[in-house]
């Protein structure tokens, strides 16, 4: 089966800086890859670059066997992005924030969009807020309302930046659930970028470790296993919470 | 292929790719048929539908609600199936409300009055005390605004006060022709200018200019609740952010009216000499006709509108709301409220020199 996401030599430079260069990985139909690392080492980056709102320096991604550099709205069609802010619009209602794509992108009547936009605030467990602004409700609550809005139009693929950060520990739990619960339900592939341990134990199948110092990737395997057999100090420093020796 | 509706009986076919790009058409028929088939049993037929996303199962539950009776699915694959029934169990319990916008009620006017006097009471008591603060303040950010709102302005002061000097001169030329007083003009530029248009041209290029500014900027550091955290750690704001920013914009208001009074004076001095004038009788028209009390009146003035504009932008700003929408508002506030105030400072300047007798 041919690989989803494709990322091929990638590298980015900011002037003289090096984020990271020679980034090559698969990401396969209907896992869950966390791309993971430390403060600093390009994950959001990364992130930018698979959606297309960063061109890389050098090297080749592809979606869904759509070029990022040549067909970016053909790959846009295939993503839904849950942004680390949430980045939900302040001005409109959750219900409003979801059915914004189903109104631009579909010809759905208003009262079927509405509909629609309700069952899937219902899916993220939000259904009884539909009707409030973001500034009304909790930080969990923006996360899993933003999910609803990267899922709006039921796309094959969801990204998602740092969706348990600076949550407490049972709301980062419910929300890797809704993760878990989502891929299984919707069969999609999810590419999570996120440097909270206990999540990417909980939720990735497989995952990418990036590294400031190393300029790159260092890492590329399952969470447990990279936990349990890795030998690169970095990484077993970041999966055992130690200070690197 | 796209998604379709079969209807015999009491039975329903959907087909195609239940998804969102191709429901539209499908959707209002699909619930006319569930709604119109209300009371009688019937059976959904999904065996034809290819896909069915979380659209599609919207589509169906709506199909459910809109029958209101018992509603038999057959034909639907293991996946649809998963998907209905985890979406059923997402479901709010019947009752339960979408919640609803907490109401946004702007303030009335006794309580804009309220919050206007509380925040000048505010700063002027930051003021009194501001030797016992002189640690909150920041030179480098005194200097930053001053540039901002000074330095950065001056082209737009200088372009605007050559094009207003050509401008009245040519509107007034005409007119005052036929009585053979073209020369004139030079007097009543001049003081139109020192007196008048120079400090309020300039207060309102400050008002869209830098009063914004400042609302804006502490607009979104209150939305940040970097106000909340200078609070906290025990700085007063209003000396660490409000004061400097009425010091900085009243220090460069004169030297803003300087530049616009030369600048108007040679836009005028153009079009005076165009029409033959000697560049020595427009200075004689404009020396003999204005006089440093004239020039210093404006100065004064213009000082009190940039205390007045710099103190509303910060108050824009510093009483914002929450939300991305709070900062424009705040902006449109300060530019808005700086106007007015200027020309209501500007009319009590007026009668207050008319008894004067300056």
């Amino acid at each position: 089966m041919a690989p989803l996401i494709s990322i091929q030599n990638v590298a980015q430079k900011f002037g003289t800086r090096t984020i990271f260069k020679n980034v090559s990985f698969n990401i396969e139909p209907g896992e869950i890859f966390a791309i993971l690392g430390g403060s600093g080492c390009g994950k959001s980056t990364l992130l930018k670059q698979i959606i297309g709102l960063l061109a890389p320096t050098s090297g080749q991604i592809t979606v869904a066997g759509h070029s990022v550099a040549d067909e970016v709205e053909a790959v846009r069609k295939t993503i839904g992005v849950m942004f680390q802010s949430g980045a939900l619009f302040g001005s409109m209602t959750l219900l409003e924030n979801v059915a914004l794509p189903l109104a631009v992108f579909t010809d759905l009547p208003a009262a079927a969009r509405n509909e629609v936009a309700r069952i899937k605030l219902a899916l993220v467990g939000l259904g009884a807020a539909a009707a409030r602004l973001p500034a009304e409700i909790s930080g969990g609550m923006v996360k899993r309302a933003a999910i609803a809005r990267a899922l709006a139009l039921d796309p094959p693929i969801l990204l998602l930046d740092e969706p348990s950060a600076g949550l407490d520990p049972i709301t980062s739990a419910e929300i890797d659930r809704l993760i878990l619960d989502l891929r299984d339900t919707l069969g999609a592939t999810f590419v999570v970028v996120t440097h909270e341990l206990p999540s990417i134990l909980a939720i990735a199948g497989r995952c990418a470790m990036l590294d400031a110092k190393a300029q790159g990737l260092i890492a590329l395997g399952q969470p447990r296993e990279l936990q349990a057999n890795s030998t690169i100090p970095m990484v077993k420093a970041f999966f055992n919470r130690e200070t690197p020796s | 292929m796209s998604a379709s509706l079969a209807r015999a009986d009491n039975r329903i076919a959907l087909s195609g790719p239940l998804t969102a790009p191709g429901l539209g058409r499908l959707w209002p028929q699909a619930i006319s048929a569930a709604r119109a088939a209300s009371g009688t049993p019937l059976t959904l037929d999904l065996s034809g539908a290819t896909i069915l996303d979380t659209s599609g199962a919207a589509l169906v539950l709506s199909m459910e609600t809109a029958h209101g009776g018992p509603l038999t699915l057959t034909g639907a694959t293991p996946h649809a199936t998963a998907l209905l029934a985890r979406l059923r169990a997402a479901q709010p319990p019947p009752g339960v409300s979408p919640g609803t916008p907490t109401p946004e009620r702007p303030p009335g006017l006794f309580e804009q009055a309220k919050i206007r006097i509380e925040f000048f009471g505010v700063t002027a008591l930051a003021l009194t005390g501001l030797p016992r603060k002189l640690r909150f303040l920041r030179g480098a950010d005194f200097f930053r605004i001053a540039d901002r709102a000074g330095q950065q302005a001056l082209p737009l002061v200088l372009m605007l006060g050559f094009l207003i000097g050509m401008i009245l001169a040519f509107q007034s030329a005409i007119p005052m022709q036929r009585f053979g007083a073209d020369l004139y003009v030079a007097n009543l530029v001049a003081i139109s200018l020192f007196r008048e248009l120079g400090p309020l041209l300039v207060a309102v290029i400050l008002a869209g200019r830098t009063g914004s500014a400042f609302a804006a900027e502490l607009g979104t550091m209150q939305v940040n609740e970097e106000i909340a955290a200078l609070t906290t750690m025990g700085i007063d704001p209003a000396t660490m952010l409000v004061l400097p920013r009425i010091a900085a914009a009243m220090l460069v208001m004169p030297a803003l009216i300087v530049a616009m009074d030369v600048s108007g004076l040679l836009g005028m001095g153009s079009v005076l000499m165009l029409f033959g004038f000697p560049a020595s009788a427009i200075t004689a028209q404009i020396t003999s006709a204005t006089g440093p009390q004239d020039f210093l009146l404006g100065l004064f003035k213009g000082m009190v509108f940039a205390a007045a504009l710099a103190l509303i932008g910060c108050r824009a700003g510093l009483t914002a709301g929450n939300g991305p929408r709070a900062v424009g508002e705040a902006a449109t506030s300060a530019v808005v409220g700086g106007i007015v105030a200027t020309v209501l400072l500007d009319g009590l300047f007026a009668v207050v020199f008319y008894r004067l007798g300056l």
